[in-house]
């Protein structure tokens, strides 16, 4: 009896003097990580988890292909107060809603993240791109069009984002988004309204009926597509002769799959990708995430990506690292929707303007397709 | 011997006596059983014993569909008409507005309402939540709370500096005890300092690491209580100071005696001080109170509402903005009903939508016909197939069974898909049609992308769904009855419409139900091969669930989803009979 006494409290001391010693440094030993799997869960794969799993052996992270409903889920999980989610990967606009629902965790940029090599902090080398104080941008990707190069009864070659509308020169269908992002601006754009005065006239009433009226002429040869692999698939079955969709898939259709159509950077709607940590998430596994997002944000890493697909890094300092293709060989930077040659005319999504105008146009949208 | 029939010679439970006491029973219009209590009760008791036992037979499945199946889906539903977020997060405004008379911009006091409000939703970060959910209601509330939570926290800075300039104690967290701290909490906040040091000196003395953690001291601060006279004396002051208190103790983990309150505490302490309250004090106290008082007719006035319209935002003097709050005031709203059907909830009363925003009429209207038109051509299709199967010999019709079932096993979506490759107008139908000539090649058939494409695909899906119940009825209907209406001069058209199709009715009905009630919530087939006129209420339902994040009108629009198949269901019920219905 005695020896058993001894032999146990002998055994809580270790395991409380363990827990001592390791002290804030606790860790968890698992993470779970979401993403958009495909072709872009696979380059974060590559370029952050499996060289963070080689230097922290003993830690094992699942993926969890649940970006698209991350929203909804994480709000799920915050009411049933479980979260078992530790990192997500979401669109910036999807960081500002979490972020005003309070679902994920406010983070101090430069105190989390490394700064660069050249020692600018986080914060001022991300720039702008921190649209929310909960959003830690990893990647900047754009929607663009991409038409078909063997299309029929074509006259000449698509040079702006115009040729959308233009039946005569480019008979043929089109896909656009099943959403008003983006489509509303192109409409304005080339219903002749001045790039820097297009929120302004999209605020009003006749604005928004103006960008309905010319959508309008669009309307009865257009597919409308809601996943990003709609457009590359209907492109390769000549469904459509041209159609928006993420640049990235464009250019897997092109260099990748080797397809007869080309990219029309002209007005591409730039939107950002990155990370959020879930509010409520335990000390241990916090300090875990926490430890990775460092890693997994510095200057190098980010460049890293780009090696397996074709989406511009956040950092400023990720740019000048940019590297060859992985698998292809072939150099990066002019397939980047952030090159110089392809960003000459570009957009950066609204996201203030959208996160408060979103339901009501969406809902004018809707109505105004099913008419 | 007596007689044993006689009456009254044996008393107790005889066949005899029960008899008799029936027919006495009888008389007095009470039966009895054998041993004199009444029939009726002595039934009942024997029959609960059965009905107990037979409801704790099923009680785990009760319970297993009560708490995993019903419960959730009233919770969801519940959320329809629950609107507390707004009288939780702005309880003093809600209070304030009642006097508003919903012109132009309420009265100053609201506006100091307001600004007590969004300082203690902002330090709990709550206003972004209620911003977007104001937002649905209308355009601009979500960042107009977003900017002003940014600003809140200056409301108040100029008394602030005021008070400080009169007397530095103002910025000192000591005075701010004195003057609203029970004694009983000071007290036992010392008692605690005092704890929390003594087990720190003793836990640095510790020569192990396990002595050490055992003698961590954990204990939180004592929760703050007020002084009564503060609120008696500064009521304003006072409700703030305790959420001040609270929100630093709980949600910073601070204590409210080293910190330096909000600067809205000295906005509410000049509204009291200038109302002439502030008596009750003592000693020091009451000298600086006073003090104050007799300064602060001297303070510069500083108007919140104006602050609020002109530095932060100008919507604030919008009659759209504060009438959306006060409609929206009440913990439970209609507000998610009317708008699912093309209304919406305004200070004014109800309004209808603009017109281009109404959709939701629509949708429910062509959700209906769809499902409908489903159901019929799963019935054309399916009531053929069953009549073939429940006639060939069995070894035949069991093959032809899992062609049926083959694609039922198949994954929804490779299905969806596959139609999406045959229906296209490069696809398979299409290119047929233009090879055999029927088609022009620059003229091809739009056969997907909009209802003709939902309904050929949902009917294939859901067409296993009308052939199994059919197959099932049709294989009871004995064959001799067709033969025997044939035999009496029936023709064969006579034979099948009066003999064998009345009895194949039930089958009809389970198929027409299932089928019916499935499509009706199918969202996946219609998203993905619906393009824009094929879509049902459950995209859009689906749409607000996890991207508007507007759960309360998904809600409301599944409510209504439900009751209308509720509704149905019992048309249904008088016009062909439930009873009619059979699964085999």
């Amino acid at each position: 009896m005695k020896t058993k006494t001894i032999l146990m409290s002998t055994g809580i001391a270790c395991a409380a003097g363990v827990v001592f010693a390791a002290g804030h440094e606790q860790m968890a030993d698992e993470m779970t990580v979401v993403s958009w799997g495909g072709a872009y869960q696979a380059s974060q794969d590559n370029a952050y988890v499996k060289p963070y799993v080689e230097n922290n052996p003993d830690v094992s992270v699942t993926w969890d292909e649940s970006s698209a409903e991350a929203v909804a889920k994480l709000r799920a999980m915050n009411e049933a107060g479980n979260i078992t989610w530790d990192l997500v990967d979401v669109v910036a606009s999807d960081a500002i809603r979490l972020c005003d629902e309070g679902l994920a965790m406010e983070v101090d940029h430069d105190e989390l993240l490394a700064a660069a090599p050249d020692g600018t902090p986080a914060s001022e080398d991300f720039g702008d791109l921190i649209v929310s104080d909960c959003f830690i941008p990893q990647i900047v990707y754009s929607t663009t069009v991409g038409y078909r190069t063997d299309a029929e009864g074509w006259n000449g070659t698509p040079e702006t984002i115009c040729a959308l509308w233009d039946q005569e020169n480019f008979p043929g269908q089109r896909s656009l988004e099943k959403r008003p992002i983006g489509n509303l601006e192109w409409a304005l754009l080339c219903d002749g309204v001045a790039k820097e005065d297009i929120y302004d006239v999209l605020e009003t009433e006749e604005g928004q009926d103006q960008a309905f009226a010319k959508l309008d002429e669009l309307k009865d040869n257009t597919v409308w597509w809601t996943a990003g692999a709609d457009t590359p698939q209907l492109l390769a079955d000549g469904e459509v002769v041209m159609g928006s969709t993420y640049n990235g898939r464009l250019f897997s259709l092109i260099a990748e799959q080797d397809q007869p159509v080309e990219m029309l950077w002209d007005a591409q709607v730039f939107d950002l990708d990155g990370w959020i940590i879930p509010a409520g998430l335990s000390d241990e596994k916090l300090a875990r995430v926490k430890d990775f997002l460092t890693f997994a944000t510095d200057t190098q890493r980010l460049a890293d990506q780009s090696k397996y697909i074709s989406y511009g890094p956040a950092r400023a300092s990720s740019a000048p690292l940019v590297d060859k293709h992985a698998e292809l060989g072939i150099d990066m930077a002019p397939h980047m929707p952030t090159d110089p040659a392809n960003a000459t005319n570009t957009f950066l999504y609204n996201y203030e303007w959208w996160a408060d105008y979103r339901d009501d146009l969406d809902a004018k949208f809707q109505s105004w397709l099913a008419q | 011997m007596a007689n044993a029939t006689d009456p009254d010679s044996y008393t107790g439970a005889t066949p005899d006596n029960a008899i008799r006491d029936a027919d006495r029973a009888e008389k007095t219009g009470q039966m009895l059983a054998a041993d004199g209590t009444p029939l009726k009760t002595s039934l009942a008791r024997s029959l609960r014993a059965q009905k107990l036992r037979a409801l704790m037979l099923i009680a785990p499945l009760l319970i297993f569909i009560l708490v995993t199946f019903i419960a959730p889906i009233a919770d969801m539903l519940f959320r329809s008409v629950e609107n507390q977020i707004v009288s939780e997060t702005l309880p003093r405004t809600v209070q304030a507005l009642d006097s508003w008379d919903g012109e132009g911009a309420p009265d100053e006091e609201t506006f100091r309402a307001l600004a007590a409000d969004l300082t203690i939703a902002t330090e709990l970060k709550n206003h972004t939540r209620l911003g977007s959910r104001l937002n649905y209601e209308t355009t601009g509330i979500s960042s107009l709370f977003r900017q002003t939570g940014r600003d809140v926290d200056e409301i108040g800075e100029g008394y602030m500096e005021q008070f400080i300039e009169l007397d530095e104690a103002w910025e000192d967290p000591a005075t701010w005890m004195t003057l609203m701290a029970a004694d009983s909490w000071i007290e036992n906040r010392a008692q605690w300092a005092s704890d929390k040091a003594e087990a720190e000196a003793a836990q640095d003395a510790a020569t192990t690491a396990a002595e050490a953690i055992a003698l961590e001291f954990t204990d939180p601060e004592p929760p703050f209580r007020l002084n009564d006279i503060a609120s008696d004396a500064l009521p304003r002051t006072a409700s703030i100071f305790r959420q001040f208190a609270r929100i630093t103790q709980t949600e910073n983990e601070d204590s409210p005696a080293e910190e330096e309150p909000w600067a809205i505490i000295y906005q509410a302490l000049y509204e009291d001080l200038s109302a002439g309250r502030g008596d009750g004090y003592e000693g020091q106290a009451a000298t600086l109170i006073d003090e104050a008082r007799s300064a602060v007719v001297g303070f510069e006035d500083q108007s919140i509402k104006d602050y609020f319209i002109n530095e932060i935002d100008e919507d604030w003097g919008s009659t759209e903005v504060w009438g959306t709050i006060k409609a929206f005031s009440s913990p439970y709203t209609a507000g998610y009903f009317l708008a699912s059907a093309d209304l919406q909830l305004t200070a004014q009363g109800i309004e209808k939508q603009p017109e281009d925003q109404q959709i939701y009429a629509l949708l429910f209207k062509r959700t209906m016909f769809m499902s409908l038109t489903i159901m019929f051509s799963c019935i054309l299709l399916g009531y053929p197939i069953a009549f073939l199967l429940s006639n060939l010999p069995m070894r035949t019709s069991n093959m032809l069974l899992i062609l049926v079932l083959l694609p039922f096993w198949t994954s929804l979506l490779v299905r969806t898909s596959a139609w999406k490759v045959l229906l296209q107008q490069q696809g398979v139908i299409n290119d047929i049609l233009v090879w055999i000539g029927l088609v022009a090649d620059n003229d091809r058939l739009q056969l997907i992308n909009n209802q003709t494409g939902t309904i050929i695909a949902m009917t294939h899906i859901l067409l296993p769904f009308m052939i199994l119940p059919l197959y099932s009825v049709m294989k009871t209907i004995p064959p001799y009855y067709v033969r025997a209406a044939k035999s009496l001069g029936a023709t064969n058209w006579t034979a099948f419409w009066r003999v064998y199709f009345p009895q194949s009715v039930p089958g009809i009905g389970a198929g027409s139900i299932l089928v019916f009630i499935l499509s009706i919530g199918y969202y996946i087939t219609p998203e993905l091969v619906g393009g824009t006129t094929g879509t049902f209420i459950s995209n859009r339902i689906a749409y607000h669930i996890s991207s508007s994040l507007n759960w309360g009108l998904a809600a409301a629009l599944g409510s209504i989803l439900l009751a209308l198949v509720l509704v149905l269901y019992y048309l249904y019920d008088r016009i062909v009979g439930i009873d009619n219905v059979s699964l085999g």
